[in-house]
């Protein structure tokens, strides 16, 4: 885990180091700052030292929280990000959970019943799920359900005035639509793997053991079946986070819903460099833990692997 | 996938004398053919896709409409026999608008895939024969740019470089080689995979063995031995590649770090076209549903072909 944050944070700075653009270009044409002060600054900031010395200087910074300060929002880069990252991880989580209940029965019930009306059904609307770019349901669910039936708001305002159920209701409300929009779209890529995951385990001799045994159909599924079949699809899962990152960007967008997606897109829009790559090096962080609990689930729930 | 790959595709043809190879290489993209027939889904999204192909292609001419004549007295309007898509908030044509993005989106997945596939199959290649410290450092670089979040980077190279690769190529020329570059440089990881894997089991098969006994160089062995059997499975990643390019691209110019607004492509019109979507839902439609419907009939395309190149599959 060390070594691919360290590996990213070098692509990174690599990328900021080569980008073209000198902070200081500004001082150059202005007339009124002498050549002597610009010197000086260059040498105060570290900008002539050595790359190594100045990707030294970049990290240590980062590590110990000090990552900047966003020009547009007047306040620091962690502060910033720090406000608005329970917002996306809220939004992820809901969608992914509501992806794995859709994935899990469906994926299951069309693999117990292969090349049946059902699985061939489910199959299509499976691809049809993950061909559907996330913009477009976006947009589809917000020409319905706001515009046409005025069910749900498609703006996400995060001061709402409301006081106890009503709060809550408001923000469930709000958050129908996100959420719906990312947890189908990611639903639609695991009911295939979960699908293909439980045909490999089902024809397996364990499973017609339990079967010879009279153990009943449902449970043989259940107990025998699903619970070996979900180990390749919990690592899926983790390692669809990437993905579901590049979503959440997207809908945070569409119905501006105030998490750190939204907030890389508007400093983007506004240069506000530093929250950029602040933002950047979060989601690259959150992908790559999840990636370690990946692992590490693996090797609890599975007996047969071993990290030596 | 590794482990069992018998001969595949051309597999039997090097080592054959060139009028053989010409009787025999007919019957395996015959084979291929009649088992991609069979996914009926693939076969009409072929279909589909030509069309939207032609139509991209051939438009100009059958509908020869600017993309930026400005009349303000049709903007908005929906669809009508002088404007087949309706008008967009300036009153240009959103038919002509759309042909012109989608030579542009279809240009952009082809070139991104064209990018993707030769890094992958070249870091694969050198991964799958190397082994020892080469093939793990390769791996390892793998792995890392399979785990950086792909959108926030494709923003972030694109936020940083668009200034000055936009001065050296023009707006148009920039934003393509670039946009192009990044999501050919973010999506290369699983061709370097598979071709991995391919060639660690192909390498050791027997007719390897017997062409190098016969004196092949490395070099020939890669490319005349082992290379075209490990294709297929290649052919079908880059299927889906060209898809989830035409996805990344449409995604970047919707949130407005891709194409210029001025240039019309399926993502941009579709970015434009959202804050109207109370009064003209036909303008978000189209480039909506035209992205969709490409991305599925390539989709389903890339599943025939796993059909179709799979032979071990039995149909």
């Amino acid at each position: 885990m060390i070594p691919s944050l360290l590996g990213i944070s070098v692509v990174l700075f690599a990328l900021l180091a080569l980008a073209p653009g000198d902070p200081f270009d500004e001082l150059a044409t202005n007339p009124a700052v002498p050549p002597e002060v610009r010197a000086a600054l260059r040498a105060k900031f570290g900008l002539d030292d050595p790359i190594w010395m100045r990707y030294w200087h970049w990290l240590a910074a980062l590590l110990q929280g000090d990552w900047g300060f966003s020009f547009v929002s007047r306040m620091d880069v962690s502060t910033l990000i720090m406000q608005r990252l329970p917002v996306t991880l809220i939004v992820i989580g809901a969608s992914q959970f509501l992806a794995i209940a859709i994935a899990l029965p469906v994926g299951v019930l069309a693999a117990t019943r292969p090349y049946s009306l059902f699985d061939q059904i489910a199959n299509t609307v499976a691809f049809i799920g993950f061909s559907l770019p996330t913009f477009f349901t976006g947009l589809v669910l917000i020409l319905i359900f706001s515009i046409q039936l005025d069910w749900l708001p498609f703006v996400y305002r995060a001061d709402i005035n409301a006081t106890g159920w009503a709060f809550y209701w408001e923000h469930i409300k709000q958050s129908i639509m996100p959420v719906t929009v990312l947890g189908l779209f990611q639903g639609a890529a695991l009911v295939r793997f979960v699908r293909s995951s439980v045909l490999d385990v089902i024809r397996l001799d364990y499973v017609t053991t339990a079967r010879s045994k009279g153990i009943g159909e449902r449970k043989v599924i259940t107990r025998h079946v699903v619970r070996t079949a979900l180990i390749p699809v919990v690592t899926l899962v983790a390692l669809q986070m990437p993905i579901v990152f590049s979503g959440a960007i997207v809908t945070e967008q569409i119905f501006r819903v105030p998490g750190i997606g939204s907030l890389l897109i508007t400093s983007m829009l506004s240069n506000d460099t530093p929250v950029v790559m602040g933002v950047t090096f979060v989601s690259a962080c959150l992908v790559v833990i999840f990636n370690l609990i990946a692992d590490i689930l693996y090797g609890w729930l599975d007996p047969r692997i071993a990290y030596r | 996938m590794a482990g069992s790959t018998p001969a595949s595709l051309t597999a039997d043809a090097p080592a054959e004398t060139s009028a053989a190879r010409k009787a025999r290489r007919f019957s395996p993209w015959q084979e291929a053919w009649r088992r991609f027939r069979r996914h009926k889904m693939a076969l009409v999204s072929a279909f589909a896709l030509l069309v939207i192909v032609f139509a991209v292609l051939a438009g100009p001419f059958i509908w020869p409409v600017p993309i930026n004549e400005i009349d303000f007295t049709a903007k908005l309007q929906g669809p009508s026999v002088s404007h087949p898509m309706g008008t967009d908030d300036l009153g240009q044509d959103l038919l002509a608008r759309l042909i012109y993005g989608g030579r542009i989106s279809l240009a952009v997945g082809v070139a991104a895939m064209v990018v993707a596939i030769f890094v992958g199959v070249l870091i694969g290649a050198i991964a799958g024969m190397a082994s020892g410290a080469v093939d793990a450092a390769l791996m390892w670089v793998t792995d890392l740019f399979l785990s950086l979040p792909q959108l926030p980077l494709l923003l972030l190279v694109i936020y940083l470089f668009r200034e000055p690769v936009k001065g050296v190529l023009g707006i148009e020329g920039g934003a393509f080689v670039l946009i192009v570059a990044v999501i050919g440089g973010t999506r290369w990881m699983p061709a370097a995979r598979l071709v991995r894997a391919q060639f660690l089991s192909i390498r050791e098969k027997e007719f390897v063995e017997a062409a190098r006994a016969l004196g092949a160089s490395r070099l020939r062995l890669v490319l005349m031995h082992i290379l075209p059997n490990a294709m297929g499975p290649v052919i079908v990643v880059a299927t889906i590649d060209i898809a989830a390019a035409i996805i990344a691209e449409s995604t970047l110019s919707f949130l407005g770090l891709g194409f210029p607004s001025d240039v019309p492509t399926w993502g941009s019109v579709l970015r434009d076209a959202k804050d109207y979507l109370d009064i003209a839902p036909h303008w978000a439609l189209f480039p909506g549903a035209l992205i969709f419907i490409t991305v599925l009939a390539i989709n389903f395309i890339g599943d025939g072909l796993r059909d179709a190149l799979d032979p071990r599959r039995v149909l």
